[in-house]
């Protein structure tokens, strides 16, 4: 991560405040704790000891949209969850980042009808999308990595 | 305490009520005028020889474009006799109204308000005639065969720039 | 948790007038919206409760939130295309819904099962039996705030599903079983793998019971709570271990038994006070029972095929259609046209971990099926937890809750 140390006498370690700052949200990112359907119990499985999501910082998951990082929408959603996700969305503090986990949240997978919302992009802009039905925690493991990486090609210039 | 058959023993209390009885794959259905729904299901349920004592579940189905166009169903159990018995209601399509079975059978209340929700069958008598499936301000009633099934086009390479121009994506 | 004017109950004080008491309208009691984002509601269950202090004095749910339209989407489909989309109803018992479906569908063609298939049938929807309910104690567990049963019941749960991966080539939605059989026969490797499990298992059940049976706090959240009387649970429709806590003895698999349950030997276990501790007693207890089930459903399994030889409904082995025109005929009128069985209605019943899941499936003869009704355990349970919650505290609806074993994508389809 292009870190560059000059561990001199002086003990200091001089790094790009870019990545000082993209390690420290790849490292600490607390997804919600939110699910909606099949894919959340993926998700818990993902949490859970075999898979132990916690090697990466993420062990940590929240209730609270106030306190998180990461919104995995894990499963379908719905016409009358819509407006749910999306206040929960607008709650969240910046940055944060979405994570569409699966392939009803991704494209409204095999329910194409009127209660199952076409892709979760329709509401809220979706960072990575995770195939399946239901993922592998593998895959949903393999996505997050692919968030981590994004995140840290993210430029202070593009900070709001 | 010996079993009744149910078809002998309702036709002999509601003679008028009964419209027609079968019997498919070993379950029977009996179909009752919609005035009596509720004194029928009483009596199968308080008489001894029947004993429904439990309603497994209420349904219904959209005959459209037939007439009567929706049925209603009861599927009743007796937990003594370790038997069942369909009712079956059937109801024009311009005054799908029907009374409700939640006095006789408090079971009944939830799924009531789903057939409301997703048929418009209405429930004379409900304690909370309420959508339950659908938010409050939905249009129309999705499992009536006149209602689409709202599909949208599928996205795939060959036509990936033309739908995805039509897509409404979230803004930040 | 926000506040209760917040989506459609904006302007219609009306409706609200039914759900709370006129003390809730002066004020003197609180109006609080538990949902639908609740890490304890299992899902997207949405709780209107009524408060005095904290005892709750009315609690109305609100479901839909997953409402997918399931029963739709089955008109649109063939009847043996529309087995996938009953794996995601109930997603903690993919494979005990594929059975109701297609018990459903065999009823109603009068299609022929093969023994070896009856029998697998058992033995994976125990299986699936045992993975919903420790998918149910982990956070049963962890909702009342014992935080590491969770991991272990999710430990345990993988080895189960590396089966079902074995068999299905997939970890949940497996849709293993089809009208007329299986989909195909299981590996060579299955039965070493479950006999591993058999014995892993009985330890770790033991295990739960450790952590959880006699622990004083764990007794002081459950007993006591969520009384639901013998009589009352036959008249709000409740099936399952929400029926037997309350001491009825009424398991489908013993009182119309379906594909061969009636050659195994079980116990019911049944609770005597209804409350949650009786509930999650008689689910630790059914864990066992499932084990013997699928102990002797392996013991006892017969060798043969596991499709219905019917042709008309079930398509021809991939063997068969390089050398038999017949069989290359009746693959091309399955998978292009579909079977078409004759005009009925029938109703089928299955025990699911959760209780009495019914099918009810219309057919007006084409190849697609008129209407597909589930009756599901959750729904009808959920309508009867305000009977449960009232007078307890707020803090005791989590277990409650927890108790009926609710999967709300079974409730709302």
């Amino acid at each position: 991560m292009g870190l560059t140390s000059k561990l001199g006498e002086m003990g200091v370690i001089t790094v790009r405040l870019e990545d000082a700052v993209n390690w420290a949200r790849t490292r600490a990112m607390w997804p919600m704790l939110f699910g909606l359907a099949c894919c959340a119990i993926e998700m818990m499985s993902t949490q859970a000891s075999l898979y132990d999501l916690s090697r990466f910082g993420m062990e940590l998951m929240r209730p609270s949209p106030r306190q998180s990082d990461l919104m995995i929408v894990a499963g379908r959603v719905t016409r009358k969850m819509a407006p749910v996700l999306r206040q929960l969305y607008d709650q969240m503090p910046e940055p944060k980042w979405v994570l569409s986990m699966g392939d009803c949240a991704s494209c409204g997978g095999v329910f194409n009808n009127y209660a199952v919302v076409q892709g979760v992009d329709e509401i809220v802009p979706v960072d990575v999308y995770v195939a399946g039905c239901p993922p592998r925690p593998e895959q949903l493991i393999h996505g997050i990595m692919m968030l981590h990486e994004r995140v840290k090609q993210e430029h202070i210039s593009d900070w709001a | 305490m010996t079993a009744l058959n149910p078809i002998e023993a309702l036709q002999a209390a509601f003679a008028d009520a009964i419209e027609d009885a079968q019997t498919f794959r070993g379950e029977t259905t009996i179909v009752v005028a919609r005035e009596a729904i509720v004194d029928v299901c009483r009596y199968c349920r308080d008489t001894e020889g029947l004993a429904y004592n439990f309603l497994s579940d209420v349904t219904g189905v959209d005959y459209h474009p037939q007439e009567p166009r929706f049925g209603v169903l009861y599927h009743l159990y007796s937990m003594i006799h370790n038997r069942s018995l369909r009712l079956k209601v059937l109801l024009p399509g311009d005054d799908p109204v029907v009374p409700s079975v939640t006095e006789v059978y408090p079971a009944a209340n939830w799924s009531e308000r789903e057939i409301y929700d997703l048929l418009g069958v209405r429930f004379s008598g409900h304690p909370d005639m309420r959508r339950i499936l659908l938010p409050d301000d939905w249009e129309g009633h999705p499992l009536r065969k006149d209602y689409p099934l709202g599909k949208e086009t599928v996205q795939f390479s060959f036509n990936f720039d033309h739908v995805d121009q039509y897509k409404p994506y979230a803004q930040e | 948790m926000t506040g209760i004017r917040d989506s459609a109950w904006e302007g219609d004080l009306e409706q609200l007038k039914g759900l709370v008491s006129e003390r809730a309208l002066t004020g003197e009691t609180m109006v609080l919206n538990m949902g639908p984002q609740h890490p304890s509601t299992h899902g997207v269950l949405r709780l209107i409760l009524e408060l005095d202090g904290e005892t709750i004095v009315n609690c109305t749910p609100d479901v839909g939130y997953l409402h997918t339209g399931i029963e739709k989407t089955f008109e649109s489909k063939r009847y043996e295309q529309a087995v996938v989309l009953t794996d995601r109803m109930d997603y903690l018992n993919p494979l005990g819904n594929n059975l109701a479906y297609c018990l459903a569908v065999e009823k109603l063609t009068e299609l022929d099962v093969p023994p070896r298939a009856q029998y697998l049938r058992v033995l994976l929807a125990e299986l699936t039996r045992i993975n919903s309910h420790l998918v149910w104690l982990g956070t049963h567990a962890l909702d009342i705030g014992a935080m590491s049963v969770f991991l272990y019941c999710f430990r345990e749960r993988e080895k189960v599903l590396d089966i079902f991966e074995m068999v299905a080539g997939q970890r949940m939605m497996a849709t293993y079983f089809r009208p007329g059989g299986l989909w195909r026969d299981v590996p060579e490797e299955f039965e070493p793998a479950v006999r591993d499990f058999l014995d892993y298992f009985p330890a770790k059940i033991d295990d739960y019971e450790k952590l959880l049976t006699e622990n004083p706090l764990w007794r002081d959240r459950t007993q006591g709570i969520g009384y639901l009387s013998a009589d009352d649970a036959v008249r709000l429709g409740c099936t399952g271990p929400t029926l037997r806590g309350s001491g009825v003895n009424w398991d489908i698999r013993k009182a119309i038994p379906y594909s061969s349950y009636d050659h195994f030997e079980f116990d019911v276990p049944l609770g005597q006070h209804g409350d949650v501790y009786d509930r999650y007693l008689i689910r630790i207890e059914e864990m066992r029972q499932s084990l013997r089930i699928v102990r002797q459903a392996l013991d006892n399994l017969p060798s043969g095929p596991v499709r219905s030889n019917n042709r008309k409904y079930v398509p021809p082995p991939r063997s068969e259609i390089g050398h038999s025109m017949e069989a290359l005929i009746h693959h091309f009128k399955l998978w292009t046209e579909g079977f078409r069985p004759p005009e009925g209605e029938v109703y089928v019943r299955v025990e699911s971990p959760r209780g009495e899941l019914g099918c009810f499936l219309a057919s007006d003869g084409s190849p697609r099926p008129w209407r597909v009704h589930f009756r599901t355990p959750s729904f009808i349970h959920l309508s009867a937890l305000p009977h449960m919650a009232k007078g307890h505290m707020i803090a005791d609806l989590v277990g409650i809750v927890g108790s009926i074993d609710i999967v709300l994508g079974d409730c709302d389809r």
